[in-house]
């Protein structure tokens, strides 16, 4: 493989505490390295920005409901298709790009590692056909438990262990990297015509409630001591009021700590929290909870969180909260579709216009940015658009923009038509911080690689790590002049180097790098009890065999990376 | 046109704001697109004259057998287009003002989205005329379409804003999901007219071959459409669907049949 030396940029590397000197980085092999020899192809990065590739934590980017997204908004493709060129093949959607568009504007914007943040199990393989087809960034891909039979089951009966040895069976079988929780019970409880919107709402037929699912998911996540905590989307999500139900899910997590061999501290990630701190008892009344949910989670280290930024688009919301979904085409009278997994979760899918003159929408927008600005420990908060249910991930440089200009943020509230209202009901015209380079280098790449527990091989350029690199035409000697410049940087890398492969020059694709599956393979213990569980449930209620379950060989998984988990001895 | 395409032509530049301050030469090299191919307008068109200094300024005049050019005055805002014979598909799509005038036949969806501006069809109209995009649910929000001849089915969907008259007959599914805008036909409609229309109004002079039954007699009124003085048949609908309410009243779609 060549050897490169990215010379005389300013390098941000939490890993390593490098706070922008001026610094070489040596690549060989596909690793970071200490040096390369007088061969190797000089990158020239003086004046420029170099970080890890980014890792992205949260988003909806491939499998069946982001596919019937794709169907259902024809609309979305409507000028914003791309002709073949160069290297990249053809592209179309804004907030719901195809395959080969996501994998180019990720890897432009300096991504390197994306995680798929809800896999149905059942549709597993359909969700590893499109990472496949997701050019250069590794994927991941986190199968939802939250609503699962098997779980709900086991849980009822404080069947930790027989919970834990389903997980790393169900990770092998999907290909799956970690333990997703969305409205625990909730979406379950709607195929009764039901939702959970607190933690202690029994889950009809199974009598169990959420806060029993989410404490015994916690418990089998640290007894296998995955890579990633146990990632959760809670109850009640969306509502005027929902941080108290949010609050409540939190400290579900108190008395426990991480138990695993991948670096990582927290037991659970709360993801999107933007949408769960929301105060108020009515769109009227509506206000920001962000400073209660930030003093909790600042205080309790065992937490991680994402923000789920609103950008202020048109966009296509989806998430496996069935009931929340049907709640808001009920809002915005817009196109509803729907989905059941059976014995396993839900899906449903709206389009939503976050439009800067309705005042609920410029509050939502203020309270994603006061989340990340009121985090104490960049280290723990990551910045998501939960894409493309808050906004698309292809607006991450203007959420930058916003986190690192009081300007930039000045002058958005002040185009809002409705901005008195955001300065009263949130604290975002208070907020004066600007997030620093460093900050954001731990908000994208060193945090959320720790909190996956991928602390060894991406987020940071230390040698033995992976080669993923980033540089951006930023200048960080040069004040900035305007905050645009700041979106224009962060939107198109000079440079970006996936495994030691150059897959972006001057933003545009000139490699497809060697785009890796990232999965968990834990080693369990015999465990015939769920064996059977598992067998009879196929018999009786899937309406598939196991044999046409399984996300397996070339044609799913054609690169795989596993982390593996020896949990035989817990 | 000089040079006939073999495949279907998508002239999405034959507009007065492409053309605006180019000479005839270098409207000649604006592309267009065939199958897989992007050659240049001047490979099937001669081009005479030279365009205005802006898009209000200019006036284009499309000549020959353009039957199988699609997107005729695409995202047009000001100027004037006329085309002389029968067109395809997408005619005056996403314009926003000026004024088309189509002399012979326009095929679907012509005035998609449309937002303002006027778009006259001496011919027939084909299906979709002032309707939404594929899957969108924003169809024509203003401006005002004049059919002389027939239509032909989904007209106005989800249609929100602006006007259309239909002088002859209209097809099947006139202004389904409709949620605004006024439409005039003068012959007769088929059936599910104004089917789950949320609010707008249709006049109807002539016959409707079957009712929505989501639709409810509102006596009789006498009205001045068009400049024709009549009395109306009134009918509020579709009762299946969602209604807001404006001062405490419900407010329904209206459609008007002449006695």
């Amino acid at each position: 493989m060549s050897e490169y030396l990215i010379k005389n940029g300013h390098v941000f590397d939490p890993v390593q505490g490098i706070k922008g000197d001026k610094k070489d980085i040596a690549i060989k092999d596909g690793k970071i390295v200490d040096k390369v020899g007088s061969g190797a192809k000089v990158i020239d990065a003086s004046g420029k920005t170099v970080m890890a590739g980014a890792v992205e934590i949260h988003a909806h980017i491939a499998g069946p409901k982001v596919n019937l997204g794709r169907i259902y908004r024809p609309e979305d493709k409507l000028f914003s298709c791309t002709p073949t060129h160069g290297m990249e093949r053809m592209g179309g959607g804004a907030s719901i790009p195809t395959t080969f568009k996501t994998g180019y504007e990720y890897a432009k914007m300096g991504y390197t590692t994306a995680m798929e943040a809800a896999m149905p199990p059942l549709f597993a393989r359909h969700v590893h056909e499109e990472i496949r087809d997701t050019p250069i960034i590794d994927e991941g891909a986190f199968p939802v438990f939250g609503n699962n039979w098997f779980v709900l089951e086991y849980l009822k009966n404080q069947e930790v262990e027989n919970t834990a040895a389903y997980i790393a069976w169900m990770l092998r079988v999907t290909k799956g990297y970690a333990v997703k929780v969305v409205n625990p019970g909730g979406t379950e409880a709607w195929a009764w015509g039901l939702n959970c919107l607190s933690v202690n709402d029994p889950v009809p037929y199974f009598d169990i409630t959420p806060a029993e699912i989410v404490k015994g998911l916690i418990e089998a996540n640290e007894y296998l001591g995955l890579p990633h905590s146990m990632h959760i989307h809670p109850n009640n999500l969306g509502n005027p009021g929902c941080y108290e139900t949010t609050l409540d899910t939190l400290k579900l997590a108190e008395g426990y700590k991480a138990k695993n061999t991948f670096g990582r501290e927290q037991v659970m990630h709360l993801t999107h929290s933007q949408f769960h701190s929301y105060k108020g008892t009515n769109w009227g009344d509506f206000e920001s909870g962000a400073k209660e949910i930030t003093d909790y989670v600042n205080k309790n280290k065992n937490i991680t969180i994402d923000t789920g930024n609103v950008t202020l688009d048109e966009t296509t919301t989806m998430t496996a909260d069935g009931p929340f979904e049907h709640h808001l085409t009920g809002l915005n009278h817009l196109k509803w579709a729907n989905c059941d997994v059976e014995l396993e979760t839900a899906a449903g899918v709206v389009p939503y216009i976050y439009s800067p003159n309705i005042s609920v929408c410029a509050i939502q927008w203020a309270i994603g940015l006061e989340i990340p600005l009121m985090m104490k420990d960049p280290m723990r908060c990551y910045i998501t658009t939960d894409h493309p249910n808050a906004g698309p991930f292809t607006r991450y440089p203007r959420v930058i923009k916003w986190l690192m200009s009081k300007k930039a943020r000045d002058t958005q509230v002040n185009a809002f038509k409705h901005k008195d209202k955001v300065l009263s009901q949130t604290s975002i015209g208070e907020l004066d911080r600007e997030i620093s380079l460093y900050e954001l280098a731990q908000m994208t790449r060193a945090g959320p690689a720790k909190s996956l527990g991928l602390t060894a091989i991406c987020g940071g350029l230390k040698p033995g790590m992976d080669a993923d690199v980033a540089v951006y035409n930023f200048n960080p000697d040069k004040p900035v002049a305007n905050p645009d410049d700041i979106e224009t940087a962060f939107s198109r890398c000079a440079a970006v180097f996936k495994s030691g492969v150059q897959v972006v020059s001057n933003g545009e694709i000139v490699g497809t790098g060697n785009k890796r599956t990232l999965w968990v393979n834990v080693k369990v213990n015999d465990n015939p009890q769920v064996m059977r569980d598992i067998n009879e449930k196929f018999v009786k209620y899937y309406s598939m065999t196991q044999n046409n379950y399984e996300a397996l060989g070339h044609h799913f998984v054609p690169n795989p990376f596993a982390l593996e988990v020896d949990a035989t001895q817990a | 046109m000089k040079n006939p395409p073999a495949l279907y032509l998508e002239a999405d530049n034959v507009s007065p704001d492409a053309f605006a301050g180019k000479t005839a030469a270098q409207i000649a090299e604006l592309s267009v697109h065939e199958g897989n191919t992007t050659p240049t307008l001047g490979k099937y068109f001669e081009v005479k004259g030279d365009a205005g200094a802006t898009a209000a300024d200019t006036k284009i005049v499309v000549k020959g057998d353009v039957k199988r050019v699609k997107y005729l005055g695409f995202k047009m805002s000001a100027g004037e287009l006329v085309i002389e014979g029968t067109t395809d598909l997408y005619v005056g799509a996403w314009m926003t003002g000026g004024k088309i005038l189509a002399k012979g036949d326009v095929a679907a969806f012509a005035a998609t989205a449309m937002k303002g501006g006027e778009l006259v069809i001496e011919g027939n109209a084909g299906n979709y005329l002032g309707a939404a995009y594929r899957g969108d649910w924003r169809g024509m929000s203003g401006g005002k379409i004049l059919v002389k001849g027939d239509a032909g089915s989904d007209i106005g969907m989800y249609m929100t804003g602006g006007e259309i008259v239909v002088n002859g007959n209209v097809d099947v599914h006139a202004m389904t999901h409709a949620e605004g805008g006024k439409l005039i036909v003068k012959g007769n409609a088929k059936s599910k007219l104004g089917g789950q229309m949320v609010k707008g109004t249709i006049y109807v002079f002539g016959n409707i071959e079957v009712m929505m039954p989501g639709f409810k007699p509102n006596g009789e009124v006498e009205l001045e459409v068009e400049g024709t003085k009549a009395k109306f048949a009134h009918f509020l609908g579709d009762i299946g669907e969602r209604h807001g309410k404006s001062k405490g009243v419900v407010v329904y779609g209206n459609l008007y049949k002449k006695i």
